[in-house]
């Protein structure tokens, strides 16, 4: 057990650090030069000692191997830099944005983890088939709605013609319905797509017909035999997609103008704000690898059969 | 791999017992009946024929020109003149839309492309190299699947700028890793293979054995799953064109349409309703026919 925490968390840093690596290559390498962006580019009128001081700051003009290793050390200390057009910390930034994005994502999770789920439940229990299909094509039409349209004609209805909901803004639980309806339309009818498969796959194994022999109802062999089985992909697709809604939330923020992790986000990309981008691309990692690594430790607890040895095979 | 490859056990059971010679018409009558049982694959078909004409030659579907308007008609509402209304500057929405098409959808087939040629030759060489390479080549697969795929084209995106082929090109990329997994198991599955070995026996160099002899039976799945990317892709790219990372404004673009009418949510409704309903059901329909293929592949294992 120790030996297989140990090689998971060395799995983990190295996801963060290939992360890491893999952000800075896209953003640094590439075109685009935090001295234009910061001092207007051509048409600008800085002085050379102006010049010299930004490069200072963000590190450049060394060698390439040299700027990457300063990088790679202060973010391993949770240093990113500072943003190249406000010029705050970068975690500061961050960390100011996230509370408000983990609350919608948070929200949009549970919401979606209900109702995914519960059509998912609704569809393999019904015995009538035109009811079953019905249920079973509502998650392909949610999975090709585009999010900002969604957002778009919630807000349409529900604020302006029935004037039920706020519109925009982060103004207490009233204001995060709209948007955590909207973001989690896709990722329920994914979940629901998911755990309707499984929930059929569960239903043909053979210890449900040994269940039901032994007379047990068909809630009881839905909910206690099924499900329990089933729940297991389910569980790696809610983890997965945890981390995929902070950054839907791109998306969904900018449509509902709520102040968090989204906007910082889209704002940093549209004025090029190399170091911004890259601690929220890191921070994504981090959570996509939390995660994953919760989710690991978590199956044998919740599934006797799957132990660690096996996990650690897979 | 047609729809209609493959007609259910029982049809051709019927065309069978009709008589050898009767065989066309049996097959027409299973296609016609494949078909009309399954309503929702031909509106999908329906829909994809209308979006790709209005691609192709959008001038047969709406004459008019998207980028000019008439100011004294500014902000109608949906009517038999302008089926989906028009705009501040008295534009009309719907033959923007239409105009819009091809931008959008060449966007969204280039990076469907970008993603098969990367990832597919990353999960070809991985997976017919081995050792090493196929190691480092997982790794990085594993890397990108680890970052959301909207956050990897946003990144791609603050390196590259803006405009419609970056963002393809950006989307391409986030999408890559799905391929290069396909691509490698299906490669590991045919490298075993009679043929391959004796190939690889009779002398036929490791390069002409990957591209003759195991690329294409490899390819197949891969190629379901462009498909099935597709309508992901119409999503990815439009959403990244409603942020504004796309063409310059006067540029019909689905996503950047439906972004431009945001300020008239209020008071028009059809600005950003139809721009909307239009990617909705175009993704539903991708979606819908790749199912199909995807099906019928499984059928024909």
């Amino acid at each position: 057990m120790a030996r297989y925490l140990l090689r998971r968390l060395l799995q983990a840093l190295f996801v963060l650090w290939a992360a890491f690596t893999l952000s800075y290559a896209i953003l640094f390498v590439l075109p685009g030069d935090p001295v234009d962006i910061k001092l207007g580019g051509i048409e600008s009128t800085a002085t050379p000692a102006e010049i010299a001081a930004v490069r200072d700051k963000y590190g450049i003009g060394e060698p390439l191997p040299v700027q990457y290793a300063k990088a790679l050390r202060n973010a391993v200390q949770g240093d990113f830099g500072h943003s190249v057009q406000s010029g705050a910390d970068v975690r500061t930034t961050i960390t100011d944005a996230l509370p408000e994005t983990l609350k919608l994502t948070g929200f949009a999770l549970l919401l979606a983890v209900v109702f995914g789920g519960g059509i998912a439940l609704l569809a393999t229990y019904a015995r009538n088939r035109a009811i079953r299909r019905l249920l079973l094509s509502i998650p392909a039409v949610g999975i090709s709605m585009p999010a900002f349209w969604v957002g778009l004609v919630l807000i349409q209805v529900v604020s302006f013609q029935w004037r039920a909901l706020p519109a925009l803004g982060n103004d207490g639980f009233d204001s995060l319905v709209l948007p955590g309806i909207t973001m989690a339309l896709p990722a329920g009818a994914f979940i629901a797509q998911v755990l309707a498969k499984s929930m059929t796959t569960a239903l043909a194994a053979p210890y449900v017909d040994t269940a039901r022999a032994k007379g047990a109802g068909r809630a009881r062999i839905h909910l206690r035999h099924a499900l329990r089985n089933a729940s297991l992909p389910t569980l790696t697709v809610v983890g997965v997609l945890a981390g995929n809604l902070l950054t839907e939330s791109v998306v969904v923020e900018t449509v509902f103008s709520r102040a968090g992790l989204g906007r910082v986000t889209a704002f940093a990309v549209d004025r090029q704000d190399i170091p911004v981008v890259q601690g929220v691309v890191v921070l994504s990692a981090l959570v996509f690898v939390v995660v994953s690594l919760a989710l690991d430790l978590l199956y044998p607890v919740l599934d006797p059969r799957v132990t660690t040895a096996r996990a650690a095979a897979a | 791999m047609t729809v209609l490859a493959t007609p259910p056990a029982h049809a051709t059971a019927d065309a069978a017992s009709s008589g050898g010679t009767a065989r066309p018409p049996g097959r027409v009558r299973a296609a016609v009946r494949f078909t009309v049982r399954r309503p929702g694959l031909l509106l999908s078909v329906l829909v994809a024929a209308l979006v790709l004409l209005a691609a192709v030659a959008p001038a047969v579907l709406a004459g008019g020109d998207p980028l000019t308007g008439v100011p004294a008609e500014k902000l109608q509402g949906p009517s038999a003149d302008h089926l989906f209304g028009t705009d501040q500057l008295g534009r009309d929405v719907f033959t923007r839309v239409v105009h819009g098409t091809s931008l959008s959808l060449r966007a969204s087939a280039l990076a469907v492309l970008v993603a098969l040629a990367a990832g597919g030759s990353l999960g070809l060489v991985a997976g017919f190299a081995g050792g090493f390479v196929d190691d480092a080549v997982m790794r990085l697969v594993d890397v990108l699947q680890a970052i959301p795929r909207l956050l990897l084209s946003l990144a791609v995106i603050t390196a590259l700028g803006f405009g419609t082929t970056k963002i393809a090109l950006a989307v391409g990329v986030a999408a890559a890793a799905v391929f290069a997994r396909v691509m490698r198991a299906e490669v590991l599955r045919v490298r075993g293979a009679g043929y391959v070995e004796a190939a690889r026996a009779s002398g036929v160099r490791p390069g002409a054995v990957l591209l003759r002899h195991v690329l294409p039976n490899a390819w197949g799945p891969v190629l379901v799953i462009a498909a099935l990317e597709f309508g992901v892709s119409i999503l990815a790219v439009s959403s990244l064109s409603f942020l504004g990372f796309g063409a310059a404004p006067p540029t019909p673009e689905w996503g950047a349409l439906v972004a431009d009418g945001r300020n008239f949510v209020a008071t028009a409704w059809w600005l950003t309703t139809f721009p909307g309903l239009v990617v909705a059901a175009t993704v539903l329909a991708a979606n819908r026919i790749s199912r199909a293929l995807d099906t019928e592949r499984g059928d024909d294992r």
